[in-house]
């Protein structure tokens, strides 16, 4: 007994492992559209292509951190619509884009801290409270700036967000987005808060008795899962030349549906960050080719689906297929009663 | 009262159950017949099969061999529905109520009487209802919502509703569990009512005194297996004029009886004391022999119980833990008490009485509303477990898979759960050291002989006792200086119990004071140098072990004033 060696390990709990699934997936993605969709290959439109996801794939590593803990965040979407919006706003106020741009990120941790506080003093459900404040936000971006769009941000700042490096197919904000996802690789999978998640998203009454503070990690995840967006907000205003209050409308769903594709468990305590981004790159490659070979936003939309439902489906069809060397027993049966009316927890 | 003859066709039998969960064989061969009109108990220590035989009776599990049988002929239970239309009802310890609905809506929750166009005919519920109350002879209104009722009238409520569909075999799990004393003694009057009207009733307690108090039979599980089946005599076997074995059971101490508690239901004839164990070892003793309540002990664990418990005698160093006048709003009053380096004291009392909240709130999963608690000296933070645990305290907690363990975690990462703060050593320079993990998780599955394939595997793959043990390696491992056990071995068998125990008594050796929550009678009794008794969000008794004896602590437990204090 006793050989716990990673590969070992590995053999047994992920011999098929959902995470690896969605890779392989990605890969097979780009090799048959790199074959045989027309136009995909050149640098241009993988540009295009890694550009147009970035502000899912930003918004996922704080929301696969969120969804791990157990949580959700709904309102990540809104909350890059009002940083675009108040973004927009102040620069028509005549203030410097320096200075704009941090008020935006203090403004996308406020959003977050307001959710977190729901969240962890009240003890709302997070999917209502971000369902409350997924309007709330957009509501106020509108108020802010009407239904104005502001265009005419500085050169320099249009030019990063939306330009590549030379004539390769890395877009400049790419670079920036691989530091945070390091930073958020490292952050879930090798710290002690990181792993403390997983605990809380698996059972949080096992974790509080585990001395972890559930409460404020939570509230931490929600700051900066507000920030991430609002940073987003930033990205899209400039990316698209264009502060709207209604930027990013619906972006939270593409985002859930991406981490949810990447094998992270809806009810928590599972999942890789590696997972979730290759989820974040399969939804926008698959986008990106079926556009181009002009599939109907219709069907586009049908595919995304019957993806999402696969998402859901797939990481349970493959934990079980990993598991079914390891016969799991069945526990016996508690010593009292069963029923709807356990003991207060 | 109407006597069953032991050739009467039982209302509700098993014949020759087996059933098996994966590896685990929960009932092996067992056979159970119940009579009209007898109360019948169902002892055995946890793990038993106790709850899967219930279930299997309820419809719940099928058996994987065996029949049941039901007024002698074999019947096929496909769920719940199928047993409740046979008019078998299970009362559960825990009332499962609509709390919204009315008394009378509950009653007849799924089989209102109807008016026409399907309305619900109310007043003829209530009627019903009320009719069913009288029968059973107990107060209660029938307009009431269910919500604010005591369990005890939560469980009278379940009663009439099994009343209302004719079940003619009640079964009731644990139902004395929650309640008072004197909620009880009107609990076993209406059980004594039903069994009049011909019900008949089978009764899972741990009380001993209560299952000499209401039952005329009972049948002893072990180990999933049917120990015996007889008819239950005097609890001390001292009443029997013409037995010549009375002697063999006056001299267990551990153990010793807690009758005196009156209102026997036996039939004068068959007070008498049984002879030794394996004399009436048959299924279904003769009348005019009965068994006393040692027997029914010996029967249950199988072997003389002081083996059991090894509490070696330590110096008792200085105080470790000190919880003085602790409250918690409604939940529990001014607690106070110690415990001292290389002490093991004992929490005894009811379920509910506020022995696990008390632990909650001393370890910091709860606040606590006034009061304070020192760890060596040092006071801790309300409502911080961090701190606590920085403290030097562990809590192993009641319940094991929702509180001890992340079941889908593997072996290794629950162990180390306990080091994320940074005490374990497993953390450098913020990040997590997957070596020294490794090593400390071995190293603590090792010591406590943990049974496991890899420890990468899913905890949720281990057995209950070894689940245990990843619990008590994951606290043993931060070294604490006062552990706090809740229910160390409940439900786990009996091998691993006794490890459980000598690991107890090794850490209090070694200068850790340890508090120990047990239900478990015997055990607190064997194990503790101290023992406290909680009744009713009190701590009503402090009893050294030399006093503590099983009546002096349920006394206490009870709210019947003990040896200490007067109630």
């Amino acid at each position: 007994m006793a050989d716990s060696s990673p590969k070992r390990a590995a053999r047994r709990a992920g011999a098929l492992r959902w995470d690896g699934v969605v890779g392989v997936l990605l890969l097979v993605l780009l090799l048959l559209s790199f074959g045989f969709v027309d136009g995909f290959g050149n640098a241009l439109n993988l540009s295009f292509l890694i550009g147009n996801t970035l502000p899912i794939a930003l918004i996922a590593l704080p929301m696969t951190l969120l969804v791990v803990a157990g949580e959700i965040d709904l309102s990540v979407a809104s909350t890059a619509g009002l940083s675009g919006a108040v973004m927009g706003a102040l620069w028509n106020a005549g203030m410097a884009i320096e200075t704009i741009i941090p008020i935006c990120l203090l403004l996308g941790v406020v959003c977050g801290l307001v959710n977190g506080l729901l969240v962890t003093r009240l003890g709302l459900p997070s999917l209502a409270v971000t369902i409350g404040t997924l309007a709330a936000y957009r509501g106020i971006a509108q108020i802010v700036l009407g239904s104005n769009a502001v265009t005419d941000f500085p050169a320099p700042y249009l030019d990063f967000a939306a330009g590549r490096i030379g004539s390769t197919f890395v877009p400049y904000a790419f670079l920036p987005f691989l530091v945070l996802l390091a930073v958020a690789v490292v952050v879930l999978h090798a710290t002690p808060f990181g792993r403390s998640l997983f605990a809380v998203g698996a059972n949080e009454e096992a974790a509080r008795f585990a001395g972890i503070r559930v409460r404020r990690h939570k509230l931490w995840l929600f700051t900066a899962t507000g920030l991430m967006s609002a940073l987003t907000g930033v990205f899209w205003a400039l990316h698209y030349a264009s502060a709207r209050y209604d930027n990013a409308t619906g972006l939270e769903l593409s985002v859930v549906a991406a981490v949810l594709l990447g094998g992270i468990d809806f009810d928590g305590g599972r999942g890789t960050l590696g997972g979730a981004v290759a989820g974040v790159f399969l939804l926008g490659g698959l986008q990106n080719a079926m556009s181009l070979l002009n599939v109907s936003a219709q069907s586009q939309t049908v595919v995304t689906g019957v993806l999402l439902v696969i998402s859901v489906l797939g990481p349970r069809v493959a934990r079980q297929i990993a598991a079914r060397p390891v016969a799991l027993p069945v526990p016996p049966a508690p010593q009292t009663s069963p029923g709807p009316s356990e003991r207060d927890r | 009262m109407t006597r069953s003859e032991p050739d009467a066709v039982p209302v509700l039998a098993l014949e020759g159950v087996s059933k098996s969960f994966g590896a685990v064989r929960a009932l092996r061969d067992v056979s159970l017949r119940l009579y009209a009109g007898e109360a019948h108990a169902l002892a055995g220590e946890n793990g038993a099969g106790k709850s899967t035989l219930i279930k299997t009776l309820a419809g719940v599990h099928r058996p994987d061999t065996g029949t049941v049988l039901l007024d002698g002929r074999p019947v096929v239970l496909h769920g719940p529905a199928d047993a409740r239309d046979a008019g078998v009802a299970v009362i559960y310890q825990e009332p499962t109520l609509f709390p919204d609905l009315s008394v009378a809506e509950n009653v007849f929750m799924g089989r209102q009487p109807r008016r026409s166009l399907g309305r619900v005919d109310h007043r003829a519920a209530r009627t019903a209802a009320a009719a069913l109350f009288a029968r059973l002879g107990v107060d209660l209104d029938p307009q009431q919502p269910a919500r604010g009722l005591s369990i005890a009238d939560q469980q009278l409520v379940e009663i009439a509703k099994a009343l209302s569909s004719d079940a003619r075999v009640l079964i009731m799990d644990e139902p004395t569990a929650a309640l008072t004393g004197s909620e009880v003694a009107r609990l076993f009057g209406v059980v004594r009512t039903l069994r009049e009207q011909g019900a008949a009733v089978l009764f899972i307690s741990h009380r001993l005194e209560e299952i000499f108090r209401l039952c005329q039979r009972v049948t002893t599980l072990r180990d999933g297996a049917l120990v015996a089946s007889d008819l239950l005599g005097d609890p001390q076997g001292r009443r029997a004029p013409e037995s010549g074995g009375s002697g063999a059971s006056g001299g267990s101490g551990s153990t010793g009886g807690s009758g005196g508690s009156g209102g026997s239901d036996r039939p004068a004839g068959s007070g008498g004391a049984a002879g030794p164990a394996d004399a009436a070892d048959g299924a279904g003793a003769p009348g005019g022999r009965g068994l006393t309540e040692d027997d029914l002990v010996r029967r249950m664990v199988g072997r003389d119980l002081d083996e059991l418990y090894p509490k070696q005698d330590t110096p008792i160093g200085e105080v470790a833990l000190d919880v003085r006048q602790l409250t918690r709003e409604g939940v529990f009053t001014d607690v106070s008490f110690t415990v001292r380096h290389g002490e093991i004291v004992g929490l005894a009392g009811l379920v509910g009485a506020g022995r696990s909240e008390v632990a909650r709130a001393v370890f910091g999963v709860d606040r606590w509303d006034a009061g304070s608690v020192h760890v060596d000296g040092r006071p801790l933070t309300n409502g911080a477990p961090s701190i606590a645990m920085a403290a030097g305290l562990a809590l192993v907690p009641e319940d094991r898979r929702a509180q001890g363990l992340v079941m889908g975690m593997s072996i290794e990462r629950n162990v180390n759960l306990t080091a994320l703060t940074g005490l374990g050593g497993t953390v450098r320079g913020g990040l997590m050291d997957r070596r020294a993990e490794r090593s400390r998780a071995l190293d603590w599955a090792v010591r406590l002989q943990v049974k496991y394939a890899a420890l990468a595997d899913a905890v949720g793959t281990l057995s209950g006792g070894n689940q245990q043990k990843v619990v008590l390696a994951k606290w043993l491992a931060t070294t604490p200086k006062v552990l706090i056990v809740d229910e160390p071995t409940r439900g786990i068998d009996v091998g691993t119990k006794a490890e459980v125990h000598r690991l107890l008594s090794r850490l209090a050796a070694d200068g850790v004071a340890v508090l120990m929550i047990s239900s478990d009678l015997p055990e607190v009794l064997g194990m503790a140098d101290r023992v406290l008794v909680m009744h009713e969000g009190r701590l009503t008794a402090e009893i050294p072990r030399a006093g503590a004896t099983e009546e002096s602590v349920m006394a206490a437990a009870t709210g019947r004033g003990t040896t200490g204090r007067a109630a």
